[in-house]
């Protein structure tokens, strides 16, 4: 005890703003998100598996996973094609671009919702094309993977685009002086560079995916089995007063957020120590 | 997104152009990972931002007006107004608390700190209100308290400020901290010396040096506190024109089917996240050019 008081703080103020800081951390988030824990454990462990083994629960648990996933695939291919040609290319129009890219992290996710089913509804700018092709996007499950797509996607766009702006322009000279080609040089020098940064934005846009709800709402149908979302069935669940069912659900979607929060902070440090290596 | 850019390709290779150098791919490919990006970004992202400008002049500009203009509207508009200003000053003030004791000060336990504020970004919007009802609600642990006091929170104004909080809780102190910690102790300790106080140190030093991640985590802040829908679809109760933000606002007329009203109002806060994409590239520039300089400065003294 003694021997760590040597680190004397010099500047003041520590133990007002640490103080503040870890009263508000407690009374904002802490003791609130603790709620879900104290509430599940006021239920058996069988009760517990029923309620979220009920085929209701587990088709929304497919489909949440299953098109959370999805969407973070098609970022995670569009994803890094963006990025490049903002860091490696000109053309008209780049800044406006590069610009629209955060407008899914600004706009409201209520009305990203409105707008993309009104969009690929049946008589919508996009929608009266595809449905004579057989394609019905509003109100089915590819309606709702539409809408994870749009919000998760400047996630692997912005994680990306700094590392790709960070490679050293040599490395691929002395690759090329050494008699690669432009492919070898991407899939032997560029991907293994950037491939921390693809996987911490797949897991970003995947766990933001997880827990979305206003842009979903809209454009799924919100069918009991067929196009329900875990939040959505959560809402409902508290709506009817079923608080266990509600924190149940919580439970399994707060604990897949936590593990992926956790692979994001390895993958951030994997980036971050590559950063400090060159 | 806030990772840091090196500078170094952009001093070599001017600010202005990107990488011209012999190493890049034949025209073809090159032209057509272009146009395939651009097509992804205007179909995504282009396209519905163009919709709700279109939506809401449809029925022309007056009634935009009325719809934007309408009682239930405007009380909505007041009760944003309210629910963003009274978030981000509470997370403001955590901000600075929390930024100050991480980037100033060695302690134990300091990345359990950090990743802990992160965590509300990692939580559903959803869940973000469930747990204010489990804790505040009828049956909650403090329910019965309140009720006794007739205090009404959940279905009330004050749940939604208070679920508005909680997602906009991590903002504006992960803009700050890093930016804290970059600048590093030596000029306030330096101010120290000469005899300022506390506070005087504070307000005459390291806030002017974190002036642009402060304006951008607040704009950050502001626009998903002025937006949040998950958060309080539910708790609003849907009474109208009384515990009505403007995205449920929004939801109401969409779902009674007055599309171009809805768009107009909705317009409101597309209008907001244009502005605030536009101020945010600006702060970031100036940011860019802050974290370069000290980056610049702190190499020197390294070695």
């Amino acid at each position: 005890m003694s021997k760590r008081k040597k680190i004397q703080h010099v500047l003041p103020g520590f133990g007002l703003s640490m103080g503040f800081t870890v009263l508000y951390l407690c009374l904002i988030v802490l003791i609130p998100l603790s709620t879900i824990f104290f509430k599940t454990l006021s239920l058996t462990w069988n009760q517990f598996l029923e309620l979220i083994t009920s085929p209701r629960v587990l088709a929304s648990f497919r489909l949440t996973f299953g098109a959370s996933f999805v969407a973070a695939m098609v970022n995670v291919v569009f994803g890094p094609l963006v990025a490049w040609s903002l860091v490696r290319y000109r053309f008209p129009g780049k800044t406006i671009l590069d610009a629209l890219v955060d407008l899914p992290f600004a706009l409201p996710t209520a009305i990203a919702g409105i707008t993309l089913t009104t969009l690929y509804s049946g008589n919508g700018w996009f929608g009266q094309y595809l449905e004579p092709l057989g394609m019905k996007v509003a109100f089915t499950p590819l309606g709702i993977m539409i809408a994870l797509i749009f919000i998760g996607l400047p996630f692997v766009i912005r994680t990306v685009q700094p590392v790709l702006e960070a490679l050293e322009i040599d490395v691929e000279e002395a690759a090329s002086s050494l008699g690669a080609n432009r492919l070898q040089i991407f899939t032997k020098v560029i991907f293994p560079a950037i491939r921390p940064a693809v996987l911490t934005g797949f897991a970003l846009s995947f766990a933001r995916a997880l827990g979305e709800y206003g842009s979903v709402v809209f454009i799924a149908g919100n069918m009991p089995m067929k196009t329900e979302i875990s939040t959505l069935l959560i809402v409902t669940k508290l709506e009817q007063y079923d608080y266990p069912g509600a924190t149940a659900i919580a439970l399994i979607m707060l604990l897949a957020s936590f593990f992926l929060l956790f692979v994001i902070n390895i993958l951030q440090g994997r980036i971050n120590t590559k950063d400090i290596a060159s | 997104m806030d990772m840091e850019t090196t500078p170094t390709l952009k001093r070599a290779y001017g600010t202005k152009s990107p990488q011209t150098s012999r190493f890049t791919e034949p025209s073809m490919v090159r032209w057509s990972i272009i146009t395939v990006s651009t097509c992804f970004i205007l179909a995504f992202v282009f396209a519905p931002l163009a919709l709700v400008f279109v939506k809401a002049f449809e029925k022309g500009a007056e009634a935009y007006y009325s719809a934007v203009s309408d009682p239930d509207a405007l009380s909505a508009i007041k009760l944003t107004l309210m629910t963003a200003a009274i978030s981000v000053f509470a997370n403001l003030l955590f901000g600075l608390a929390a930024s100050w004791s991480i980037a100033k000060f060695a302690f134990k336990g300091k990345n359990l700190l950090t990743t802990l504020i992160d965590l509300p970004f990692t939580v559903s919007p959803v869940i973000s209100w469930m747990v204010f009802v489990l804790l505040l609600g009828r049956q909650g642990w403090f329910g019965g308290w309140l009720d006794a006091r007739d205090i009404k929170i959940i279905y009330a104004p004050a749940g939604i400020i208070l679920s508005t909080i909680f997602v906009t809780f991590p903002f504006i102190a992960r803009e700050l901290i890093p930016v804290m910690q970059l600048k590093g102790n030596e000029e306030e300790q330096a101010a120290l010396v000469l005899g300022a106080s506390g506070w005087k140190i504070f307000f005459r030093i390291t806030l002017p040096n974190i002036k642009w991640a402060l304006i951008y985590g607040i704009i950050l802040c502001n626009a998903r506190a002025m937006g949040e829908f998950g958060a309080v679809s539910v708790v609003s109760g849907h009474i109208r024109g009384a515990t009505n933000t403007i995205p449920l606002q929004v939801e109401i007329l969409y779902n009674e089917y007055h599309m171009s009203a809805a768009f107009s109002v909705a317009s409101l806060l597309t209008f907001l996240a244009v502005i605030t994409l536009v101020i945010k590239k600006f702060a970031e520039r100036k940011l860019q050019e802050e974290k370069t300089s000290s980056k610049i400065l702190s190499m020197g003294e390294n070695i």
